[in-house]
């Protein structure tokens, strides 16, 4: 369980919202947002990777640190991890080892039509959706070691499929640099009751990948 | 979660930024220099969220929604094709699916893996929203969670939590207050807040929530 999965967990205090929020607080994270961005389309690694990068972060940074430096200690992570950028150019501060050519590197006059076209994750699969709407289903559990995107409170409990949002790209390869593997994505509702043993009749709606699900008996 | 307030001096003020400015920036420098990114299109994406996308383009959606019942029922059957007719969509928010509130149910959307949240129709989260407190609270504690936004829902409403664990991305649609009839949609669109778009807050007329 990554220190990012968060659902269920106690003990983290009051919401605390900040009354007229600023964008940002700082000057340099808008620097993060601007440069994690650039670096998406150069095709170094997925946006799955980038979060599998945030979430393997320690625990006790990822629970206290500003959202922006998870971005920037994830980034040079990866980075590190490609020798894109190394140790020794860190250290300098300066570049003192050569790069590593990008596939492509986006330019500014790109900028608006891609981020208005986006990176939509929907593929066509040659296999029909195992489950329909309306019919109960059973999440497995997560693999404790690699990328996912079952949590853990919402493993090993019965839910029903509300909605089927065709085949999307899945995290659980595409995070771990093993290719697309399109699979069916579903709407999942839990009740709050058996999710968290709640009198409510509240419930959770999570989107899960049909790997996770298995048919309720 | 606190906030750093110890670096508002401009970028050129070598002298005066904090640890995490002087990494940031020896980072950028190495990326231009290695030839990975270009500053201008650093820029043009700062730029973009922060004067084009907000959360102002949700609430054209909420209002539009409010006002034409065709649009409203196109948002149901495709919010991502319908937000598009508006001119919104993009990276963050390539699926989209629209919540609507009823009188029987409140949906509240969170993110408790990560920080996932419809870009194009409300721009960059809240510090909050990508927090521990509230991601791993939202799924668990829904009731407690929104009476800390001041937002009190009765017995009788069903409280829907929405965990984007995908790339789906959702929008909430709350309830058009009483006594809006004779306002427009642009006035429509001033009373809807971020907070209510997301389903920690609720629209009133002459409220003054956060957000």
């Amino acid at each position: 369980m990554h220190a990012a999965d968060l659902g269920g967990s106690q003990g983290f205090g009051p919401i605390d919202p900040e009354v007229n929020e600023p964008l940002f607080h700082a000057p340099w994270e808008r620097r993060v947002l601007g440069f994690t961005v650039a670096m998406g389309p150069t095709g170094a690694w997925t946006g799955d990777q980038s979060r599998h990068a945030r979430e393997t972060l320690p625990l006790e940074f990822y629970w206290s640190a500003n959202y922006y430096d998870i971005w920037l200690t994830a980034l040079t992570n990866l980075l590190r991890d490609r020798g894109m950028v190394t140790g020794r150019d860190l250290a300098a501060k300066q570049v003192v080892d050569p790069p590593v050519p990008p596939k492509r590197v986006f330019a500014a006059e790109d900028v608006a039509a891609a981020l208005a076209k986006g990176w939509p994750y929907v593929r066509k699969v040659d296999r029909a959706a195992r489950f329909s709407i309306g019919d109960r289903v059973k999440t497995g559990k997560p693999n404790p070691n690699g990328h996912t995107r079952l949590p853990y409170y919402a493993a090993d409990k019965s839910g029903v499929i509300t909605a089927i949002h065709g085949a999307h790209v899945y995290p659980d390869s595409n995070g771990m640099g093993q290719g697309e593997d399109p699979q069916w994505l579903y709407s999942v509702r839990f009740t709050a009751e058996e999710l968290f043993g709640s009198t409510a009749k509240d419930s959770v709606t999570l989107d899960l990948f049909e790997p996770y699900l298995l048919e309720q008996a | 979660m606190s906030h750093d307030h110890d670096d508002h001096h401009h970028d050129h003020d070598h002298s005066e930024l904090s640890p995490i400015a002087l990494r940031v920036k020896a980072l950028e420098s190495l990326l231009v220099e290695k030839g990975y990114v270009d500053p201008a299109a650093i820029d043009a994406i700062i730029e973009t969220y922060e004067t084009k996308i907000g959360p102002r383009n949700g609430a054209a959606v909420v209002a539009r929604a409010w006002v034409d019942p065709d649009f409203a029922e196109w948002l149901k059957r495709d919010a991502t094709e319908a937000i598009a007719s508006l001119g919104f969509g993009g990276r963050q928010g390539e699926h989209m699916v629209a919540l609507f509130n009823t009188p029987k149910v409140h949906n509240l959307v969170v993110c408790t893996l990560c920080s996932c949240y419809p870009w194009p129709v409300l721009g960059l989260p809240p510090v909050w929203y990508k927090s521990p407190p509230y991601r791993s609270r939202a799924v668990m504690e829904p009731r407690v969670v929104l009476e800390e936004f001041g937002v009190s829902i009765p017995d009788d409403v069903a409280v829907q939590v929405w965990d984007s664990t995908a790339e789906i991305r959702y929008l909430v649609i709350p309830q058009r207050p009483e006594g809006s009839a004779d306002l427009n949609e642009s006035e429509l669109a001033a009373l809807v807040s971020r907070d209510a778009m997301i389903g920690t807050g609720i629209v009133e007329l002459g409220d003054h929530a956060r957000g």
